[in-house]
């Protein structure tokens, strides 16, 4: 009686065709493939990418030169000079990322008491020449001084998981 | 002894002793913040209390005397709940700055904090807040955090002798500072950086340099004054930041003088040289060590070797002076000295093997009477001071004869303040004369009998005679002295006459150990008498030498009569100098500039004033091209084709060293030499702060002290 069944089902490419079957199905369905770079998939407000630095509302920069994301980097990804600022501050003169070591793991945003280095959104970029990964304060805060909007909303929408 | 239990741990504690002492000895840890084993008990800040079986509250530990049978829980519900409220009553008003606090990670309130601190403060009001205060160019002042365990305030009270700080205002209002606006004028006002358990009292010149977990920590001894403190000094990045007391029990217990503390800032001067420098033509070209050392050795062969001095500074290491009086007096010349500010040589061969305090630096604070002769303790030797302090509290009798008021921060038995100090010393030995049965010896009687007696001599006299352990201190003022030779004669009488020890405080961090190593005109290592007797400082400076090498000295500053120097160095048709630093001075007057290192950056030695041999090793690489002076002077001495010259190691040159020292005599009492006559008064011009060596001068923090005490 098997012997019967597997033959008629051979005979009629029965397996071949519902396979097939399946496939056709696949031809009509909504397509979930995402068209990079026409089409971007949804990002979380947490996502880890180019750090920058944040600046107040009055144009003041807001890293202190704790040196904690420096101590917490586990890639030692991170070089901070400081130095007391003619106010009386205490603010870094140097202020390093070097991208070709970070492994974006997020300590440095978590561990600084002022959310002055944050990670944004943004992850599309190159570089030519090993420099151009080489994140220094002035490109940290111009980056930071482009995207605050973004970052800002970013951080509203996660306060509440603080 | 008693048996008490700390938490079910059996001890053997002293009794009469605290608990926290016999937790501390048997390594239990019981938080605190006003107690300090150094300072008196106060007991207020109320964080080390424990659970004591029996008792119906929980006991402060620093202020609960152990028991017999005592049974103390350190971490039972009780302890705990009692010591988590005090650090929330503590954390009520200090400020959460700890990411700009310099303290943060080396502070003492955010290592319990984070034991019994909770995480979420429960307290919604305002906080108190204080004014910054201004304590000077060392130390700064964030009030906001104090968070009052007087600390600083006792030990200006009780150790700095100074009651500079204090408590304004009660409870919330109180308040820590000085009176009126004042910096803080104690020598070792550095040491409550330390003491603060939280950011409220730090180093300024450290401010925002370095963070805790950045540096690293190594071992030194400083070289600023015979007591040879011991240090650690901080490191970052191979540059010195910071330098610390290493506690010393024998020595400067956990104390350390504001200018070995402060004085690593001229570690970074920018006037150390870095590569070597040699002049041609009156031009001065950046070379490199084969040329200069070439250079130097062809300029020094041009004259005769009678004609070369050697000036070397007694901060330098054992092993420099040595390889220096070696290679010197391996080329024929005998003229080496270190005794830069000293004037009158005429007792030279009679001297002690080398002038020391004549007794432990510990043995001080036991003596029952003290004579200090021309030795402003204080100022000059902090920690010495502060044993002297101790002397005195414990009821011993200090008593001084200066020529100047010098001002000492514990009460004497009578200060005699006069321009001819010898004319002092021969009343009170006079008065040691009349009061004692021994017999004057020969000429005395002649020399003082146009000397008046007066009460205070035969009080100082009596106070000699009466102690069982007594001591005579001859200071800088009085080896620097014009008469130190007669001086030194009466003193010694006096010492005599009185069986007290006589002592020398050295000037410099090595000024024992250069007389061991021989960097002197008439004597070799270990005391004994060089063969060709060479010219002193005095001599050399006044008879036109033709050629200086100088090692770690500035004699346009180091000198007596610095005027002088400098122009004997001037009219020198050839100077080598081996030094750290380069000045416009040293430029004018130099052919050679050898860049060596200074202590932090080369292996070596310093002879305290108490004797003690103290080995450290460089804890930071040399600057730039600049080399360890024991090997400039090794190299030196191969390119002279002097033998014995090939050490490989300084512990080489040390071995050999203390090997032609051997046993050295400990006598501190020359032999006895009338004074020719009472001399006339000297006017004595008190010297700057600060001023002792290359190092301290270039210590900007120090000088802006300096410049506030003129």
């Amino acid at each position: 009686m098997n012997t019967i069944s597997n033959y008629i089902k051979s005979l009629f490419l029965i397996e071949l065709m519902k396979g097939l079957i399946l496939t056709g199905r696949y031809l009509f369905k909504r397509k979930i493939t995402v068209q990079y770079p026409e089409e971007k998939t949804p990002m979380s407000p947490r996502f880890r990418g180019l750090h920058a630095q944040r600046r107040y509302a009055n144009g003041e920069e807001r890293c202190i030169a704790c040196k904690l994301c420096e101590a917490v980097c586990p890639a030692l990804a991170i070089t901070i000079d400081m130095e007391e600022r003619e106010d009386g501050s205490r603010r870094t003169t140097r202020y390093d990322i070097d991208l070709t070591k970070c492994i974006f793991c997020g300590f440095c945003e978590e561990s600084c008491p002022v959310d002055a280095i944050v990670e944004t959104r943004h992850f599309e970029y190159y570089g030519d020449v090993r420099e151009d990964l080489y994140m220094t304060k002035e490109k940290l805060l111009a980056h930071g001084d482009k995207f605050e909007k973004q970052i800002a909303a970013d951080r509203a929408a996660d306060a509440k998981y603080r | 002894m008693v048996n008490i239990e700390i938490d079910g741990k059996k001890i053997h504690a002293r009794e009469g002793s605290m608990v926290i002492e016999a937790a501390d000895d048997a390594g239990i840890n019981i938080p605190r913040f006003c107690y300090h084993k150094k300072l008196s008990i106060a007991a207020n800040c109320r964080m080390c209390l424990v659970e004591v079986e029996k008792a119906a509250k929980p006991l402060p530990a620093c202020a609960t005397p152990v028991t017999d049978g005592m049974k103390v829980f350190t971490r039972s519900t009780k302890a705990v709940t009692a010591q988590k409220g005090v650090m929330e009553f503590l954390l009520i008003n200090h400020p959460l700055d700890c990411p700009i606090c310099d303290q943060g990670g080396e502070c003492e309130l955010q290592d319990v904090a984070l034991t019994y601190g909770s995480d979420v403060s429960r307290y919604a009001e305002s906080k108190r807040v204080l004014a910054n205060k201004d304590f000077g160019p060392l130390i700064g002042g964030d009030m906001t955090r104090c968070i009052h365990c007087t600390r600083c305030v006792r030990f200006g009270t009780e150790i700095a002798g100074i009651g500079e700080m204090g408590t304004i205002g009660r409870g919330e209002h109180m308040e820590i500072g000085t009176f009126v606006q004042y910096s803080l004028g104690s020598e070792l006002s550095g040491n409550i950086i330390d003491l603060c358990p939280v950011g409220a009292l730090t180093s300024k010149p450290f401010r925002y340099v370095a963070r805790a977990w950045e540096l690293v920590q190594r071992d030194s001894v400083a070289p600023h004054d015979c007591v040879g403190s011991n240090i650690h000094v901080h490191v970052k990045h191979d540059r010195v930041v910071r330098v610390v007391p290493r506690e010393h029990e024998e020595i400067n217990e956990t104390w350390l003088s504001d200018r070995d503390r402060f004085s690593y800032e001229g570690l970074n001067s920018a006037e150390r040289v870095q590569v070597p420098m040699i002049k041609v033509e009156g031009e001065w070209q950046e070379s490199d060590w084969e040329t200069a050392l070439q250079r130097a050795v062809d300029g020094l062969k041009q004259v005769g070797s009678d004609d070369i001095g050697a000036l070397a500074s007694p901060v330098s290491t054992l092993e420099e002076l040595y390889l220096l009086q070696k290679l010197m007096r391996e080329i024929g010349c005998g003229n080496i000295d270190h005794r830069l500010k000293q004037t009158d040589f005429s007792d030279q061969e009679e001297a002690p093997a080398f002038p020391w305090l004549g007794q432990a630096i510990s043995d001080l604070e036991r003596n029952d009477a003290v004579l200090l002769i021309g030795a402003d303790v204080t100022r000059d030797q902090p920690i010495i001071g502060h044993r002297l302090r101790k002397a005195a509290l414990g009821g011993g009798k200090v008593s001084s004869v200066n020529p100047a008021g010098f001002s000492y921060h514990f009460s004497c038995l009578a200060s005699l303040v006069s321009t001819n100090m010898l004319e002092e010393l021969i009343a009170i030995a006079k008065a040691l004369l009349d009061k004692s049965a021994k017999t004057a010896p020969e000429g005395f009687a002649a020399l003082g009998e146009s000397v008046a007696v007066t009460e205070v001599h035969g009080q100082i006299a009596e106070s000699l005679l009466k102690g069982r352990s007594t001591s005579v201190l001859m200071g800088e003022a009085t080896i620097n002295d014009a008469r130190f030779s007669a001086m030194r004669s009466i003193a010694t009488l006096i010492a005599a006459l009185s069986d007290s020890r006589p002592g020398y405080l050295p000037a410099g961090g090595n000024g024992a150990g250069a007389w061991q190593a021989g960097a002197l005109p008439h004597r070799k290592a270990g005391g004994r008498p060089a063969s060709v007797n060479g010219k002193s400082i005095a001599q050399m400076l006044a008879s036109d030498m033709k050629a200086y090498l100088l090692l770690n000295s500035e004699p346009e500053a180091d000198c007596a009569d610095t005027g002088a120097a400098r122009e004997a160095m001037e009219k020198a048709q050839f100077v080598v100098s081996l030094s750290p630093y380069s000045s416009e001075a040293v430029m004018a007057y130099a052919d050679v500039i050898l860049p060596v290192s200074p202590f932090t950056e080369t292996s070596g030695t310093f002879v305290n004033a108490e004797g003690r041999w103290q080995s450290f090793a460089g804890v930071v690489s040399p600057l730039g091209d600049s080399r360890p002076a024991w090997k400039v002077l090794r190299v030196l001495g191969n390119l002279f084709n002097c033998d014995g010259f090939d050490f490989i190691e300084s512990s080489e040159v040390l071995a050999e060293l203390s090997a032609e020292v051997g046993e050295i005599s400990t006598d501190n009492s020359g032999s006895w030499r009338c004074p020719e006559s009472l001399g006339s008064a000297v006017e004595y011009c008190t010297p700057p702060a600060y001023a002792g060596d290359g190092i301290v001068r270039r210590a900007d923090s120090l000088q802006a002290v300096a410049r506030t005490r003129v």
